[in-house]
């Protein structure tokens, strides 16, 4: 049973240069308490998806539906049930709080808009216990965010999207301006949060290795389309779109052992073209290292191949 | 209970901690604190005009031509004008008006230019935004002096008057200021985050955007004091403000001006007046502006 699902979603954004197709298509499914890691490049459109799902803006076309509900249209006039139901996670801790409010301030708003009411003698035992959830001592509420160091600005972050009490959360590459000793307390605390809460994330990221361990499936994105997606294991066993084989050998490793895991080297060519103008045929054959004459003016269909991999690649019919 | 022990012992500290800071970075410029001491001094001054003034009905209608047009002596510190009033009460009574000026105008200009301003800066790009700035814009083009010359001379002169056409043509520069910081913060991750967890947009302009803008405004504020004592001023100089007998810096410059170079303490002791409380102002408004740091201008 999936508790979000987008349909074909696109959003494109016009501007002087001609439209921007950030997101030109994109289909899946997360199931309740799975994690999709979302993996991409710069300007392959995964934020613009983060964005679309939690309501910045409406997708241009296609349909999301969260618990059932279509959510797709309206980005602003959501009830409120859903803004409940449905948070996010911001990717720079430095920016997604205000500076010019205290931490309990900050928690407090969405106890105030979701509280039915809550007394102010509640909502204070609430941001005590947000804080307790995410390992901060109770005077931290007292703090400004220039109080707080990057990877604790972040938990107040999470501490936030948690404290509706949601079903599902997106992350926005949480971890991305965090010190690496930090991120691994962030990811091992929203891993924890997710087997207690029962929450299902959608994790934005450009970092692979990191899916590994966190992910219960990866999708592989690239300008505005999904390349594959796959359960984690059989991901990293077995990548079939030359793109994820590229990605993986690009991770950096520290002894041969790991090398050997990587699936053999693949020299990686040029960079991501603007999503203003996207190559003809597959949008990827400019880089690829298994290129066939079909790839230049024909854009391949996703297919699946087994055990609910997909990979949109004329390779795999 | 718990819960109240650690709302009232963990506020104090870092509340003391912030204030130690912004006091560290104000004081580090001693000018500032001339400025703030000006500005104190002042204050007593003007509240206690009645009490210390030397020769209090001097402020008000009071003529005694015996004593007229005396130079400045160990009984009148300042001198006397032509009716024989005494300079220095008048200068400390004026002080008051000029105060007095301030904060009317202020407390019109400051709420009614913050709201506009958060408005439209929060609604960029819309209507809303097109029709306040626009409007600004109508305001910003006229000089400024003139444009308050012009409203005083349609309407009686007087003081009230003065604060109005002074009002008038200040709102707007406050709208700009805000927009400016409110246009550039709606865009803000923590603006959108209190948004897209269903947050009104009264929160949104009024607890998340307005505190971010509370540093710019009490800047502008203070430098903005010392200038509106002097538009005030000049009103009064050229005839639109304050009117005799009422003790008027402006005004009593002008007055004086015509017995110079000869009975040169009618006039320079107002003036003299005027230009401490322009500056204490100042040296106060850029001490305060050293404080929050990042803003320049």
């Amino acid at each position: 049973m999936s508790i979000l699902s987008l349909m074909d979603v696109k959003k494109f954004f016009p501007t002087a240069q001609g439209v921007v197709r950030a997101v030109d298509g994109v289909s899946f499914d997360i199931g309740k308490g799975e994690t999709l890691g979302l993996v991409g490049e710069s300007g392959s459109g995964k934020s613009t998806v983060a964005y679309t799902v939690i309501g910045s803006h409406a997708p241009t076309s296609g349909s999301i539906s969260f618990e059932g509900e279509d959510i797709g249209l309206q980005a602003s006039k959501r009830p409120l049930s859903i803004k409940k139901r449905l948070q996010i996670v911001f990717q720079d801790p430095g920016t997604s709080l205000n500076s010019a409010r205290t931490i309990r301030q900050t928690l407090e708003v969405p106890l105030k808009v979701h509280g039915n009411g809550m007394s102010r003698q509640q909502r204070l035992e609430r941001v005590v216990g947000l804080l307790d959830l995410i390992q901060l001592p109770p005077a931290y509420m007292h703090k400004t965010p220039g109080m707080l160091s990057g990877g604790e600005k972040q938990m107040v972050g999470i501490a936030r999207a948690l404290a509706t009490g949601p079903s599902f959360v997106i992350l926005d590459e949480p971890t991305s301006a965090l010190d690496v000793s930090v991120q691994a307390k962030i990811i091992t605390m929203l891993m924890d949060f997710q087997r207690r809460f029962e929450l299902s994330y959608l994790f934005i990221t450009h970092d692979l290795s990191l899916m590994r361990n966190v992910a219960s499936r990866v999708a592989i994105m690239y300008l505005g389309k999904l390349c594959e997606v796959a359960g984690t294991s059989e991901f990293f066993r077995n990548p079939l779109h030359p793109y994820t084989q590229l990605l993986l050998s690009s991770i950096p490793v520290l002894s041969d052992e790991e090398e050997r895991l990587k699936p053999g080297q693949v020299i990686s060519r040029g960079e991501i073209p603007s999503p203003v103008n996207i190559p003809s045929g597959c949008s990827f054959h400019l880089r690829c290292h298994r290129k066939m004459e079909i790839c230049e003016h024909k854009d391949p269909e996703m297919v699946d191949t087994d055990q609910g991999h997909r990979v949109r690649c004329h390779l795999y019919p | 209970m718990a819960v109240t022990r650690i709302l009232t012992t963990g506020t104090a500290p870092n509340r003391g901690e912030n204030a130690r800071r912004n006091w560290y970075r104000f004081s580090r410029n001693p000018l500032s604190i001339i400025g703030l001491t000006m500005v104190i001094l002042i204050l007593i001054l003007a509240v206690a005009a009645p009490i210390i003034a030397p020769h209090p009905p001097s402020a008000g209608k009071f003529l005694n031509f015996s004593m007229a047009s005396r130079a400045p002596s160990a009984e009148n510190w300042c001198g006397t004008d032509v009716f024989g009033r005494d300079i220095l009460t008048r200068v400390l009574y004026g002080f008051r008006f000029s105060l007095m000026m301030v904060v009317v105008v202020l407390s019109l200009v400051v709420p009614v230019g913050v709201f506009f301003g958060l408005l439209a800066g929060y609604y960029r790009s819309t209507w809303i935004d097109t029709g306040i700035m626009r409007i600004t814009d109508i305001f910003v083009s006229i000089p400024p002096l003139v444009l308050a010359l012009a409203i005083c001379a349609v309407l009686t002169p007087g003081v009230f008057n003065a604060m109005v056409a002074v009002s008038l043509m200040w709102w707007p520069w406050y709208t700009r200021m805000v927009y400016g910081v409110a246009s550039s913060l709606r865009g803000e991750f923590f603006v959108q985050a209190a948004e897209l967890t269903g947050a009104g947009k009264w929160h949104i302009l009024f607890k998340e955007i307005l505190p971010n803008c509370l540093s710019s405004i009490l800047t502008k504020m203070s430098l903005d004091a010392g200038w509106v004592i002097l538009i005030g001023a000049s009103l009064s100089f050229v005839g639109l403000g304050a009117q005799a007998p009422t003790p008027d810096l402006g005004s009593m410059v002008a007055e004086g001006s015509k017995y110079l170079p000869d009975q040169w303490w009618i006039s320079v002791f107002p003036a003299f007046g005027i230009m401490l409380v322009v500056l204490a102002f100042n040296l106060l408004g850029d001490g305060i502006r050293d404080m929050f740091g990042t803003e320049r201008g």
